[in-house]
């Protein structure tokens, strides 16, 4: 059978022609229509939304909880003393309640769902025969990790911030070094410790953005993730394991305090921010090493 | 009798050099020469676990083969992926979409991380891909809400969002009812009035057959035979059927006309006919005295040639 033989069942015209009807479409190179479309389907879904009802529960309880409660010198963490004197402190109170679970657990339910829930239903397979460039997907993919990390960081400040300030007032605020700052240059910090937060964990989500390249089920992905945080926790509080803590991807997060030092204690923020930087670098490129010639046969 | 090719590669939508897919200890494709002319409705048929949807993920570039190459529209895949994939429709393995979003809403986060699409005609083209499919009414349910039948036509609506020049579709008609996939073989036949090249997956001859100016056969990861279906069927030989009260004479003219593989059976005497015209077989007949009552000539039915191609047994073979 020769190639000429191939031909007869064929309607005249086409065999030798390229069809004509498709027009060439022309390629669009900046477009941010992916990524939010990706920023809708999170913030869309009626269960993240949900998990950003309950995270705002915990600055309103400490609001609450502070108000109707006679507050006694020498316990809980350093915010919650200062509460009373500015309503802007509820804000960091919540944020360092949060800070060991909630926020981190957040985000590893976005991270993990990125690919391992795309490959889970197979829509997966449907983005990349569209065609979505595999490096490309992932850098949407973490993009959209990393702008929700800062968003629910920046939900929870600013939930903790009205509550505080509806109920406590604000004014000058007086710093964790004991000088007085204006309010204006408080919610400048109180900002700057948010952001820092929230880039922080979202280190944690290129962690899940590898891990979910790995696995077809993003519930595992996500619990994967909860476990290498609590186990950053738990590492970070032996002290026989001292040499190791400044390279935990957790060991840093404490450090958003020291926005409230007066002048700013930066050097711990940028070890933070560093540290922070070297873990997005090294998940992503694992996560591409690992996807981009994954077979998808989900 | 796989055909060897001497064309230009432009001139095959698909062609496939050595496909091969191991996964573990299993061969799932075994060195497969696809060969899809452009402007064919290709019926690409085997039974359950054959390889077909296999061959499908490879040439989309979804799985890496283990050996072979292959092109589409004429351009080396992977490669040229992010060239070619934009005239490729396509359908694999079943629709998948997001539970939770309205059909219309799957549709746009589709065309959303397409580069290519121009956000000024989405709604324009997903009520055409959706009115094509008959979705239009139901664009708003959940895909949560919808049925196997209508999931299965927004997978095609998925495939049609832009002009294509390709359509690779594995198993389109699943899950349809009667009505659908009449519907579907339309749709087919009007995608390739267009011009379109279709490549469709089936595990159901019949469900093809009226569609397609070719077919490919596969079986336990292996292209048993392909091309324009008239040729494909040309491979079962025909036989001459004599219907008379005296077959042993009859059997004996056919023996004598060079007739081979003659049989007997109770007022019929049948033989495969070769290159014989059959009308001489006929005047033979007649000359010779046999009372002929019936005389015909059978080619074996496509589905009686997939059938004996692929083995008849219903258990999946691997
Ligand atoms: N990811 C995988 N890992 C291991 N084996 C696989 C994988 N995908 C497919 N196979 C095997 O490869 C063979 C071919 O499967 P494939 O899905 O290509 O068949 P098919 O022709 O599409 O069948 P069907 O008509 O049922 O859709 C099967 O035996 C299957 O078990
Ligand atoms: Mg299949």
């Amino acid at each position: 059978m020769s190639a000429a033989d191939l031909t007869p069942g064929l309607r005249t015209g086409l065999s030798t022609g390229v069809p004509t009807s498709p027009v060439a479409r022309p390629l669009r190179h900046i477009s941010t229509r992916f990524l939010r479309s990706e920023l809708a389907l999170i913030f869309g879904r009626r269960r993240n939304q949900a998990g950003l009802g309950i995270l705002a529960l915990v600055p309103i309880m400490i609001a609450v909880t502070v108000k109707v409660s006679t507050p006694r010198a020498g316990r809980g963490p350093d915010f919650f003393t200062s509460i009373t004197s500015n309503g802007l402190f509820v804000a960091l109170a919540a944020l360092s309640i949060e800070l060991t679970l909630f926020l981190p657990l957040a985000v590893a339910v976005i991270a993990g769902d990125s690919v391992a829930g795309e490959a889970n239903i197979g829509t997966l397979r449907y983005l990349l025969t569209v065609p979505v460039h595999r490096s490309r997907l992932l850098g949407v993919k973490f993009a959209a990790i990393t702008i929700f990390s800062l968003v629910v960081t920046v939900w929870v400040s600013l939930v903790g911030a009205v509550a505080g300030l509806a109920l406590f007032g604000g004014g000058q605020m007086t710093t964790l070094s004991g000088t007085e700052i204006g309010m204006g240059s408080a919610v400048l910090r109180v900002l700057m410790a948010t952001i820092y937060l929230g880039l922080c964990f979202a280190s944690l989500g290129a962690i899940g953005l590898f891990i979910s390249t790995m696995t077809e089920q993003p519930i595992g992905a996500t619990i994967a993730v909860v476990v290498i945080n609590v186990m950053s926790f738990i590492l970070d509080s032996i002290p026989q394991l001292s040499w190791m803590h400044e390279w935990l991807p957790t060991h840093w997060w404490m450090s958003f305090g020291d926005f409230l030092r007066s002048p700013v204690a930066w050097s711990d923020v940028t070890r933070g921010l560093l540290t922070s930087a070297g873990y997005m670098l090294v998940f992503w490129l694992a996560a591409w090493a690992r996807f981009s010639d994954k077979d998808v046969s989900g | 009798m796989t055909a060897d090719v001497t064309g230009e590669p432009g001139d095959f939508a698909v062609a496939t050099e050595g496909l091969t897919k191991r996964f573990h200890q299993q061969v799932a494709v075994n060195a497969v020469d696809l060969l899809v002319p452009r402007g064919a409705v290709y019926g690409f048929l085997g039974p359950n676990g054959s390889g077909k949807t296999t061959t499908i993920r490879m040439l989309l570039g979804l799985i890496r083969p283990t050996a072979g190459r292959h092109r589409l529209l004429g351009m080396t895949m992977p490669e040229r992926a992010g060239d070619v994939l934009p005239l490729v429709g396509s359908l694999v393995e079943g629709p998948a979409f997001h539970p939770y979003l309205s059909a219309r809403a799957n549709l746009v986060r589709l065309d959303c991380v397409d580069r290519h699409a121009d956000p000024r005609t989405t709604r324009v083209r997903i009520d055409g891909a959706l009115d094509r499919v008959g979705l239009l009414a139901a664009a708003d349910k959940k895909y949560r809400a919808y049925s196997l039948g209508m999931r299965q036509r927004l997978a095609i609506a998925g495939a049609l969002l832009a002009p294509r020049e390709l359509l690779v579709l594995d198993e389109p008609t699943n899950g349809l009812d009667p009505q659908g996939t009449r519907e579907v073989r339309h749709l087919i036949g009007s995608l390739a009035e267009d011009g379109a090249t279709v490549l469709v997956s089936s595990h159901l001859l019949s469900e093809v057959e009226q569609v397609c100016t070719h077919i490919g056969v596969m079986h336990v990861g292996r292209l048993l035979t392909q091309g324009p279906i008239e040729q494909v069927r040309a491979v079962g030989e025909a036989r001459a059927r004599v219907v008379t009260d005296r077959p042993q004479e009859a059997a004996r003219v056919l023996r004598r006309l060079g007739l081979t593989e003659v049989a007997l059976e109770t007022g019929l005497a049948t033989g495969t006919l070769g290159t014989l015209a059959p009308e001489k077989v006929v005047v033979a007949l007649v000359q010779d005295g046999v009372p002929v009552s019936g005389f015909s000539v059978e080619r074996p039915s496509l589905e009686d040639l997939f059938v004996s191609l692929t083995g008849e047994g219903f258990n999946v073979s691997g």
